[in-house]
């Protein structure tokens, strides 16, 4: 079967030669027949590109060994979930996904446009052709997955335990999901300006991409810092990683173009910004997905030695080269047809939150970059780490959340100054509030940015709150329904204005978790024996007793791991029980035959499993390394290697046991890892909020709604005038 | 390369081909519904509705006095007139002015605004 | 002044603020920056007090626990030198011998002391490209 998947793979290649071919002659010559012809292929491209994806994954689902990426990455042994979802942890695999999902994303967008925008969409279909090419390319010519051993290997490798955590398994396929649909924008941006049609059409069709793109991406972005903090071993949800910072800058400059949009939509302005911004969010997706696999920067994730690097750069050169090209041919269409009114108002705030979030996003990508720019400057390559990323992120952060508190209580094109001024008295009175509360009471003494986030949020609070409780009593004026009924629908037919006010409480939320979980919290690193306690914060800590398994027979998480070295920790605040924590360690079969028939069972890399108590005001968290390597634990492991043969794994699990008894009879002092975070909870609360006020504000309008407003409109616009 | 992964791949082929040829050997033109100038034109027609019935919000939430209001309002309104005229130019307006005005009186009243 | 005026004079004034700022932004990057080396050219360039990253590998048979301080050696990837260190704080899970690892160190006299929490190991590579063995199709 591979044969077919790759096989299908050049087929998918000519497929997106020949689409390009005939969009571009399409557009050229007017033969629509021509363009319409380009548009089915990309529909022919995901046909085929699914047939690859689908012969991968029965491969991985059949334990096909012959497959050198199913013998890779997984096993006979690993859980259903986990092969399913191995596919993508390899980088052909995740290569096949990315085109897999571009082409799926593309197909949708252009059969809900087949009917509008012929000359864009003919163009924007080449572009996302372009990329389809590109990333198929990469696979035919240089990781195919679709590569065979014969004769296949009897068991596969596994998957690397530490990706063993659903958490994990969605993060790729959603940020892909986020990363690809950016292209799409990107495709009509660059379509639009190529056709030299960048208008009202544009904008209503662009719009919803990229409210698409902002939302899947942040989803991924969200998913990986959960995963970070709920899985790995060191507490923290953000290290500003370059990958973690890669996700973060095209959703950044999404969430200006989403907002600046508005202004082109209503004043004819802004146009080379929003096209530049669109070109830049595109661009700096694919400098995400190039970041992972290139190994240029040292982070986490990227892997020693060039490996797809010089065909990304080249790709990002040709987007960045033409982006420019494209934007600085097209200036003539690209004039503003109004300028601003008045500085107060909505557009004015609008703007400014635009400068705060490409002001973030140069920021980040400074830092990121840093050791590749003083390579380059200064021949000498440097790194700047999280405090450096702190500093100048958090005003930021501070001032963006304070303006999208501003924004609801001003209105479009021209606020009233005497309005405007009435209309804050609550939200600032809130805001101020909040601050006497907290110093009055200590909460935040020596923390200067967390008070002014806190006071910034409620502030925020306010001013959304009283949008809220203003707009349902207009409509309770008007149309006499009941307060729940009014508030339905309100947010039903205004969704981007209410849908926004939401996603602004949201991020106001998670910035409250950010800064309560930064600032206040108690972490302790120290080594405890059975019976010692500790405190942490306001808790108490105690090591009540070990714990060891093998082979553990009720394994919620199926993780299949051979030995697994633990604690009982008691945790109580001020002589009262809070929780019980069972942190572990789980030890892996490595498979190396060289570390001895028993030492090879525990020399795989092991995974901490966290455990935590998550609280509505805090979460204890708790992370244990055992020390497996006692005299005693090490000679049992020695006589076993000497004693059991190679091929008697099951014998060679007896030592375990004997090692699991040895642990539990005479446990040796264990490293904790323990932490009390304040608020934790409320970032993934807040991103829940986020994303379900993205979904509010994204969600069509019903016809109905617009049928009835377009004929009372234009009655009353014919009489307003009639009066003027 | 195995027969059966041979002949799978040649059905492939002609699936694609076949989807991908159809709008070249078919006499007829791709359905053209609406000229780009139309399209156009209703886009830019439901933006300044939504404009008129934003600023309408706003005034009545209390952001805007009633001078700016109706200085914003006749503003936004004389706009949209603009670009209903140039519909109408294109012809085609009426016929949905008649469809929606029919739609009209089957609902209820009682709603005064588009709040 | 007119309208078009006083445009120009609040972009210009936009502009100078960004300039400034961003100026200030990227002269503090340079001096809060530490060196990334390899253990060569850590060898060859410490100063004492400061601190430097060091990417390399561990070095096979370094590896050992006294209480909570690791000690370990980091090589470079070719393998001629390799500097040894202690380390305290948290230690990724995947780290073991032969892994890739950044940590922060600084010089104190003769000895590397790596900076506490400031370990990091790559994970292990699965995006490397693999030389594509017995290519059948």
């Amino acid at each position: 079967m591979a044969e077919l998947g790759g096989a299908s793979l050049i087929l998918a290649l000519t497929v997106c030669v020949y689409g390009i071919g005939a969009s571009l002659y399409g557009v050229r010559t007017g033969r629509a027949e021509w363009s319409e012809s380009g548009r089915r292929s990309v529909y022919a491209l995901a046909g085929v590109l699914t047939v690859a994806f689908a012969v991968l994954e029965l491969a991985f689902l059949r334990n096909d060994f012959s497959f050198n990426t199913v013998a890779e990455t997984s096993s006979a042994t690993t859980p259903t979930f986990y092969k399913a979802a191995a596919v993508w942890s390899s980088q052909q695999g995740s290569l096949l996904l990315w085109a897999w999902l571009l082409s799926m994303w593309s197909s949708l967008v252009l059969f809900l446009t087949r009917k509008r925008m012929r000359d864009v969409s003919a163009y924007a279909t080449a572009i996302l052709l372009g990329f389809g090419g590109f990333f198929i390319s990469l696979m035919v010519f240089y990781a195919t997955p679709f590569a065979t051993t014969n004769p296949a290997p009897p068991e596969g490798v596994g998957l690397d335990p530490l990706l063993r955590h659903p958490s994990m398994m969605i993060h790729p396929p959603m940020l892909y999901s986020g990363y690809t649909l950016c292209i799409v924008p990107l495709a009509f941006g660059m379509g639009a300006l190529l056709a030299r049609k960048v208008d009202a059409e544009w904008i209503k069709a662009i719009r919803r991409f990229s409210l698409a793109a902002w939302l899947f991406l942040g989803i991924g972005i969200m998913l990986g810092a959960r995963w970070s903090y709920a899985e790995l071993g060191w507490g923290g949800y953000w290290g500003w990683d370059a990958v973690e910072n890669a996700s973060l800058m095209p959703w950044l400059t999404g969430t200006a173009f989403i907002h600046s949009l508005m202004i082109q939509e209503k004043r004819g302005m802004l146009k080379v910004w929003n096209v530049s911004l669109v070109l830049a969010t595109g661009t700096l997706a694919i400098m995400g997905t190039f970041l992972v696999r290139s190994g240029i920067l040292n982070s986490i994730h990227a892997f020693g030695g060039a490996t797809l690097g010089v065909p990304f750069v080249v790709l990002i050169g040709v987007l960045i080269l033409s982006s420019i090209y494209l934007v600085s041919s097209r200036r003539d269409m690209l004039r503003s047809e109004h300028r601003l009114d008045s500085l107060l108002s909505r557009e004015s705030i609008f703007l400014g939150n635009n400068i705060v979030l490409v002001g973030l996003c140069f920021v980040i990508f400074w830092g990121t970059y840093f050791p590749l720019i003083s390579e380059a400057l200064t021949g000498h390559e440097a790194s700047v780490g999280p405090p450096w990323f702190d500093r100048y992120t958090v005003p930021l952060a501070l001032i963006l959340v304070l303006l999208s508190g501003v924004g609801p209580v001003i209105a479009w094109r021209r606020a009233t100054l005497a309005n405007a001024r009435r209309n804050f008295v609550i939200p600032l009175s809130l805001g101020l509030m909040t601050l006497v509360v907290l110093l009055v009471t200590g909460v935040a003494d020596s923390k200067p940015f967390a008070l002014a986030m806190f006071c910034c949020a409620a502030f925020v609070l306010g001013s959304v709150g009283q949008e809220y409780w203003r707009g349902v009593r207009v409509r309770r004026t008007i149309a006499g329904e009941p307060a729940p009924l009014a508030l339905v629908a309100l947010v039903k037919r205004n969704r981007r204005r209410f849908g926004g006010y939401i996603v602004h409480i949201g991020i106001a939320v998670v910035f409250v978790g950010v800064a309560a979980s930064s600032s206040f919290q108690h972490a302790s690193e120290l080594s405890l024996s059975p019976g010692q306690s500790t405190k942490v914060g306001a808790y108490t800590m105690r090591y009540v007793r070990p714990t060891a398994a093998i082979t553990p027979k009720y394994d919620p998480a199926h993780t299949g791991s051979t030995l697994s070295l633990g604690a009982v920790l008691d945790v109580s605040k001020h002589g009262k029980y809070v929780a019980t924590l069972t942190p572990a360690e789980d030890f892996y079969d490595s498979g190396e035959p060289a570390q001895g028939s028993v030492g090879h069972l525990i020399g795989g890399q092991p995974v901490s499993q966290v455990s935590m108590d998550a609280g509505v005001t805090r979460d204890v968290w708790s992370a244990i390394a055992p020390n497996i390597n006692t005299p005693r634990l090490k000679r049992i492991v020695e006589i076993g290697n000497k004693t059991i043969p190679i091929v008697r794994p099951d014998e060679g699990m007896i030592a375990l046991a004997v090692m699991a008894r040895e642990y539990m009879k005479a446990p040796p002092p264990a490293e904790f890892h323990l932490i009390v975070s304040p608020l934790v909870m409320w970032i993934w609360i807040g991103g829940a909020i986020v994303f379900g006020g993205g979904l509010i504000a994204m969600w069509p309008a019903p016809s109905a709604v617009r049928r009835r407003v377009s004929v009372r409109a234009r009655s009353r616009a014919a009489q307003g005038l009639a009066r003027a | 390369m195995n027969g059966l992964a041979v002949l799978l791949t040649l059905v492939l082929l002609a699936a694609v081909m076949a989807v991908v040829s159809r709008p070249l050997l078919s006499a007829r033109k791709p359905d053209e519904s609406d000229t780009p100038e139309q399209a156009e034109l209703e886009a830019a027609r439901e933006a300044k509705y939504r404009e008129i019935r934003d600023t309408e919000l706003d005034y009545r939430t209390g952001k805007l006095s009633g001078e700016d209001y109706q200085s914003v309002n006749s503003a936004l309104r004389t706009e949209a007139v603009e670009i209903l005229d140039r519909l109408d130019s294109l012809g085609h307006e009426a016929t949905d002015e008649q469809q929606e005005a029919t739609g009209e009186q089957q609902e209820a009243t009682g709603e005064r605004s588009d709040v | 002044m007119s309208p078009a005026r006083k445009r120009r004079v609040r972009l210009v004034v936009a502009l100078s603020v960004a300039v400034i700022l961003a100026s200030a932004l990227i002269y503090t990057s340079f001096s809060a920056a530490s060196p990334t080396v390899t253990p060569s050219q850590l060898v060859h360039e410490a100063v004492a007090g400061r601190s430097y990253q060091l990417t390399g590998k561990v070095e096979s048979g370094s590896v050992r626990h006294v209480g909570e301080t690791l000690y370990f050696s980091v090589q470079d990837r070719a393998g001629e030198t390799s500097v040894p260190l202690s380390y305290t704080g948290t230690v990724p899970d995947p780290f073991r011998e032969g892994r890739e690892v950044i940590v922060t160190v600084e010089k104190q006299g003769s000895r590397y002391v790596g900076e506490r929490n400031s370990l990091i190991t790559k994970c292990p590579s699965k995006y490397t490209v693999a030389p594509s063995k017995t290519k059948t199709y």
